[in-house]
């Protein structure tokens, strides 16, 4: 690709990003900032051809350790989103009767 | 030019199939509109991940094209210069591991220093990433045989190292700052002003001189500066910031990823990078615009620095104090209560005998309401994470604009933990810090009831707060917690 098929694809990308972004419900701001941290370590692309790329033993290992980092990002990232978005509950449960009463 | 430019020929599928995750990125935030939508975001999100590290690990482990250079008594799946898919599954089940034990146990009210935590490995990752293809600049087809590497790499991979590197160190000092093993006071260097921006100028600076020269040396003072530098914009923002700078971090590391997706040609990393990059830039604009402070202001830093420079003794004025019992029985008379809660809030872990508040007035036929302010707590959104975690729900928590209308027609405002986000000097006094910020209108409200500590602190703005005087304000003077439940108990008789 050369660079200005990459660079529309940016353009366009942060245009995306934009309108998206201002549709998140600020109820979920946080869960947002945990899900966009998962997805910006889609880096470990750039980590993982960095490892499997002969040529360089330091390259080898700086890519390992990027893809270490990343992983604990992904992983951490969207486990932890999962995990508040499971507790936001609408209203109309039904109510649990207050124990020990 | 071109056929340097050019990669070890990506297949056609592995460009789709990278697009592909990119879309569902989009999806993922996508679902985020609503709270019944975005577990499936969050899974499309997920599918996203999966399909681009797979991709890439068909289409680079193990580096077929490099077959040729392994000695004869090696063994095929990895060399001491590259890794096989032996030692890239366990590092990924390592870093997996590490982030899924921390995302289980991790305290809600923690989140805001997680996410910091995140950001500096999104940061540092880049610049890791970074610096391997400065290393090896062929495996990633921005060199020629000879290792000279493309101009218009070295300015996105110097781009890329540089964010990186301010995302990791400025989202290290944010995170040291938010889970209270640093002050969270503004430290302020004398010239600051002029340290940084000559940093900042050295660092574009000596990322031009890359492209003409590119010596270890360049880049190495690169990614140090840069490291320094991002320690320097975050030591002097306070506390009270702390949202704008998780913020602004999210979006660096956004950009950063940005930055290497540009190095690699890769559609996947240029499509998040543009999203993540862009979401925290919005999320910075509405917490600058919550507070009534420009972004530059914030990055000046040293908000909530002073304590009253001024030392004129503050006039004492009569305010009144209220025991649990008699909010009780206030509360249990009231046709409408809102409940606004703060940072406080959190600190004393109240959220849950909160709800339990409420429950029982909701039993006697109380309206209750949720009110949140755009700044409360020290990240976007933290407030409604800690009630949706003691299982308020979501359709009883409102944002300042939807509810500030009704304060008139509500009996109790009940303030937890919050302070400058109910101070009516934001309206009337022009002198004050906090002037222009928007507030709840809780002085409209029958009556109203403050729980704090003592009457000793302000917020974090430093500033009195004239709902402390009122007629109609009660102060309940505890911790948030303990005052919660001796209101419950009271309410239970």
């Amino acid at each position: 690709m050369d660079f200005i098929s990459i660079l529309s694809i940016f353009v366009m990308a942060c245009f995306v990003g934009y309108y998206v972004v201002w549709s998140v419900t600020p109820a979920l701001h946080t869960p947002l900032m945990a899900v966009t941290n998962a997805i910006s370590s889609v880096i470990i692309v750039g980590a993982l051809i960095a490892a499997a790329a002969a040529g360089s033993a330091s390259s080898k290992w700086l890519g390992l350790l990027a893809v270490v980092l990343a992983s604990v990002n992904i992983f951490g990232g969207f486990a932890v989103t999962a995990r508040m978005l499971a507790m936001y509950k609408k209203k109309d449960r039904p109510a649990p009767k207050p124990e020990g009463q | 030019m071109e056929g340097a430019m050019e990669h070890a020929a990506t297949p056609a599928w592995a460009l789709l199939a990278y697009l592909v995750s990119g879309v569902l990125f989009i999806l993922a935030l996508r679902g985020l509109s609503s709270p019944s939508t975005s577990q499936r975001g969050n899974r499309f999100g997920m599918i996203g991940m999966a399909i681009a590290v797979v991709t890439t690990l068909v289409t680079h482990v193990p580096s077929r094209q490099y077959y040729a250079h392994i000695p004869p008594d090696g063994s095929p799946f990895f060399g001491p210069d590259f890794a096989g898919i032996a030692e890239i599954l366990a590092a990924i089940a390592l870093g997996g591991a590490i982030g899924l034990v921390t995302a289980r146990r991790i305290k809600m009210t923690d989140m805001p220093q997680l996410v910091a935590a995140f950001h500096s490995l999104v940061g540092m990752a880049a610049v890791l990433v970074g610096w391997a293809a400065y290393l090896n600049p062929t495996a990633f087809g921005i060199a020629g045989a000879d290792g000279v590497i493309e101009a218009q790499s070295r300015i996105e991979m110097g781009l890329g190292i540089a964010i990186g590197a301010i995302t990791f160190s400025g989202s290290v000092i944010a995170f040291l700052k938010l889970a209270g093993k640093m002050s969270g006071a503004p430290i302020m260097l004398p010239g600051r002003h002029v340290i940084n921006l000559g940093t900042l100028a050295a660092i574009i600076g000596l990322t031009g001189y890359f492209t003409m020269d590119q010596s270890l040396w360049v880049i190495a003072v690169v990614t140090a500066l840069s490291f320094l530098i991002g320690f320097l914009l975050i030591i002097p923002i306070g506390g009270a910031d702390m949202p704008v700078v998780v913020s602004m971090l999210n979006s660096y590391s956004g950009w950063a990823a940005a930055a290497m997706g540009f190095t690699l040609h890769n559609t996947a990393m240029i499509i998040t990078g543009a999203l993540v990059g862009s979401s925290g830039v919005i999320l910075s604009y509405i917490m600058c615009k919550a507070m009534n402070r420009s972004f530059i202001s914030v990055i000046a830093g040293g908000f909530g620095a002073v304590a009253d420079a001024g030392g004129e003794a503050k006039e004492q004025r009569p305010w009144k104090r209220g025991s649990a019992e008699d909010a009780a029985f206030l509360l249990g008379e009231a046709e409408q209560v809102i409940i606004i809660p703060g940072y406080g809030m959190a600190v004393a872990q109240a959220q849950h005998v909160l709800r339990e508040m409420g429950d029982q007035l909701k039993a006697r036929g109380v309206r209750v309401k949720y009110a949140i302010h755009p700044v409360a707590g020290r990240m976007p959104g933290h407030m409604n994470v800690l009630l949706a975690e003691a299982q308020v729900p979501y359709d009883d928590v409102f944002e300042l604009e939807d509810i500030n209308g009704e304060f008139a027609q509500t009996d109790v405002a009940f303030i937890i933990g919050a302070n400058d986000v109910v101070n009516p000097a934001a309206k009337t006094d022009k002198s004050s810090p906090i002037y222009g910020m928007p507030v709840f209108d809780v002085e409209k409200a029958k009556s109203i009831m403050f729980i704090k500590r003592s009457m000793g602190g302000v917020g974090y703005a430093g500033v009195d707060n004239d709902v402390f005087y009122m007629d109609q304000t009660m102060m309940l003077l505890a911790d948030a917690k303990k005052m919660v439940e001796d209101i419950n108990k009271a309410l239970a008789h």
